[in-house]
């Protein structure tokens, strides 16, 4: 990669989208040999830095890091010190001094990892920031597409869920986009930000229309802790309304796969049955998520190509 | 003294005159005036005069937030920016909701004795929206208007109350126009950008209704009302309807809302983090427009200065504000005159005059007897902004690094140089 930091897939070229996925692709094969001992990582460290409670996401840089030999230290800040105490860039300073090499951040503020990565040397992944993105997540949706589909070009993605607030919405569109997918989505207009169409999405007007055709249904987890304004009336409202049922999944291809990043509200964005049915990825995602952070903490640490 | 030579801005036309100044007035504009026995001398050759410029929404930080600005700092940026005098507005610590900070701000101004520094009060105690701050006291002690600045009174009727009351000592208030509940902890503009950047969007709504509001206050009790730094298209329209059926509404506008719009957001460059966020391209003209057909009577910097950690941090978490002082006139001298937007007297209208007269203080205008509050620029030079050289404590500009015309070289209060340009 030519960057030092992973911040967005708004800036990422085409072509290392690409190479992200074939060495993720890779990765991923070794680690269903159970193979979890590269050193391709030693002698180096990671820091994860979570100002937002995460499992999955810090679980997975973790172990992406530990399988491949890096010393992996992990600080949790709550969301509320980030308002008193120490600043980001201070943080950062003090992590660079130590001597660290790559930090994994995720924030609850958009732009977070940007003004890190400007303030220290080490290397950043976005692990979610904010309302702005959550790369590693769309570059492990893409490499799940990829391996059921062998391709990403001309795939028709419907991204169904709570779009506002969500980070994995725009990274998975900017990402499908670059690689030639298409991609609708539907949701509650309060929770459709205005842009999206520009950004090459197809906004659509009913659950329907959104699915109609689709290689792959995503749903996107209603964040509670964000419906607080009203935005719409109850979670059983939305299921009935805005939900991914089997009803609805007939109007996608045959076999389309269901995809969900976790953690899902079971019964709210997707039924129970489509969770567990026969064409849900949502385990093979996880697995997904640690080969594609070996890639991105691979490709990013490697040295440099001097032009 | 005597300038001479210059090109000076008079109400209606321009003309290339001299100007004598005695006991700080302005005695005599006439051509070809002799030098007396020991007068000074400025030759003006090839600059242009204008009425001391006046900005009448500024931040000065003193007391109490004198790590971003004082009230020394800020005049110097003052003068250097071609202003003679500036109206603060009361967010400070304490709060001027009295008559002792009201008076504590103007003897201060008039200790550092570079610009007129005019007081303005808070409309409710602590700017808390309760219970009306004592405003006639406020006015006797040198506040010129009243304002709950960076945010609205959102209780209507104590609104009305407070354009009421002030109006019985013939001042104003300056409405900042936002509903709390629909801006509702935003940062930027809701649109295109917001979504791109994932920064929590501002409806320009939470704009305009209070604008309506403060509108229909003004209509309704047939009183005066100033609304400030308009931002949206649909507010100027808001403004210019009301006009033409005669409510009684000044408006002003700030260079930021003619001279950017949101997509400069994108690099999440905390300079460009003010209130009202910039807006989208249309709004910017419409902003332009606006100011173009009269609809917005005055420019205004909302100098906002800032200290750099109160910016280097995260986008949410970084304060609200623009470094304005040293930038605003050759800002909208380039973007507005050089455009063709305005003409040399409607920049000195929207920067000297209407202030002037919105407020009811002395100044505006260079003629025979007013006090010779005079700023001397040269229009034709073309300089860069450098936010390391601003004599403000903030540094925080969108600006750096831009290239403008219209350079500062004199500013002159009550007939004395309190800045000239050093090379």
């Amino acid at each position: 990669m030519k960057e030092k930091d992973l911040l967005g897939l708004l800036e990422l070229p085409a072509e290392e989208i690409d190479e992200l996925l074939t060495l993720g692709m890779k990765m991923k094969e070794r680690l269903r040999r159970g193979d979890k001992s590269l050193t391709t990582l030693a002698g180096k460290s990671v820091v994860t830095l979570f100002y937002e409670n995460s499992t999955r996401t810090r679980t997975s840089f973790e172990l992406a890091a530990k399988f491949m030999g890096a010393q992996v230290v992990n600080i949790s800040a709550s969301s509320s010190s980030v308002q008193k105490g120490e600043t980001l860039v201070d943080t950062g300073k003090t992590l660079d001094a130590m001597k660290n090499d790559v930090i994994v951040i995720r924030h609850p503020m958009g732009g977070a990892p940007h003004l890190l990565a400007k303030t220290v040397k080490a290397h950043v992944v976005n692990a979610g920031d904010g309302m702005n993105e959550h790369p590693s997540q769309a570059l492990l949706d893409m490499l799940t597409m990829r391996e059921n589909f062998g391709k990403i070009e001309g795939l028709k993605v419907a991204i169904l869920g709570d779009i506002r607030h969500s980070r994995v919405a725009k990274s998975n569109l900017f990402g499908l986009k670059k690689l030639g997918a298409e991609v609708s989505m539907y949701a509650p207009k309060t929770l459709i930000p205005e842009g999206l169409d520009k950004m090459g999405a197809k906004i659509c007007s009913s659950r329907e229309e959104a699915v109609e055709g689709a290689d792959v249904v995503m749903g996107l987890r209603i964040q509670l802790e964000r419906q607080k304004g009203g935005n719409f009336p109850s979670l059983g409202e939305y299921a009935k309304y805005y939900g991914a049922n089997e009803e609805l999944m007939k109007y996608a291809k045959k076999g389309a796969l269901v995809m969900h990043p976790g953690p899902v509200n079971r019964g709210v964005e997707l039924t129970c049955g489509l969770i567990d049915g026969e064409t849900s990825r949502i385990e093979d995602q996880v697995l997904s998520g640690v080969a594609v952070r070996m890639a991105i903490l691979t490709l990013l640490t490697e040295e440099k190509r001097v032009c | 003294m005597l300038i001479k030579n210059a090109q000076v801005v008079l109400k209606n036309t321009v003309k290339v005159t001299d100007l004598r100044i005695e006991a700080g007035k302005i005695q005599r504009i006439k051509k070809d005036l002799i030098p007396k026995k020991g007068e000074t001398v400025l030759n003006c050759e090839g600059f242009t005069v204008f009425p001391g410029l006046v900005d009448m929404h500024v931040h000065l930080r003193e007391p109490g937030f004198e790590r971003k600005e004082d009230i020394a700092s800020g005049c110097r940026a003052a003068v250097k920016g071609g202003f003679t005098q500036i109206c603060c507005m009361p967010n400070t610590e304490p709060v001027a909701d009295n008559k002792v900070v009201v008076s504590y701000i103007k003897h201060r101004g008039e200790e550092v004795g570079l610009c007129k520094v005019r007081p303005i009060g808070a409309i409710t105690k602590g700017q808390k929206g309760e219970d009306l701050a004592p405003i006639g006291g406020m006015k006797a002690a040198g506040a010129v208007a009243i304002s709950e600045d960076g945010k609205s009174v959102a209780n209507s009727k104590l609104m009305a109350n407070a354009m009421q009351y002030a109006s019985d000592f013939g001042i104003k208030c300056l409405c900042h126009c936002e509903d709390a509940t629909l801006s509702d902890g935003g940062v930027v503009n809701e649109g295109f950008y917001s979504t791109l950047t994932g920064l929590k969007g501002i409806l320009r709504a939470a704009e305009d209704v209070m604008i309506a509001r403060d509108i229909c206050l003004a209509e309704n009790l047939s009183l005066p009302v100033h609304i400030c730094h308009v931002s949206t298209k649909s507010g100027v329209q808001l403004i210019r309807e009301a006009k033409a059926r005669g409510v009684q509404v000044t408006a002003e506008t700030c260079p930021h809302y003619f001279a950017l719009n949101d997509s400069v957001i994108a690099s999440y460059d905390t300079n460009t983090k003010v209130n009202p966020p910039l807006r989208a391209e249309e709004d910017r003209l419409a902003v332009i427009e606006g100011l173009r057909d009269g609809t917005l009577d005055a420019i205004v910097t909302d100098h906002a200065p800032h200290h750099e950690d109160d910016k280097n941090v995260e986008y949410n978490l970084a304060a609200f504000g623009i470094s304005g002082l040293e930038t605003s006139f050759a800002l909208a001298y380039t973007l507005l005159v050089r455009s063709g937007v305005l003409g040399l007297n409607a920049l000195a209208k929207k920067m000297s005059e209407n202030p002037c007269k919105i407020l009811s203080i002395e100044g505006g205008a260079i003629e025979e007897g007013a006090p010779a509050d005079l700023t001397i620029a040269d229009l034709n030079e073309e300089w860069k902004v450098d936010k390391n050289k601003f004599v403000s404590k903030g540094k925080n500009t969108p600006f750096d690094g831009w290239k403008l015309f219209g350079k500062i070289k004199y500013t002159l209060v009550d007939g004395t140089i309190k800045y000239e340009e050093q090379k």
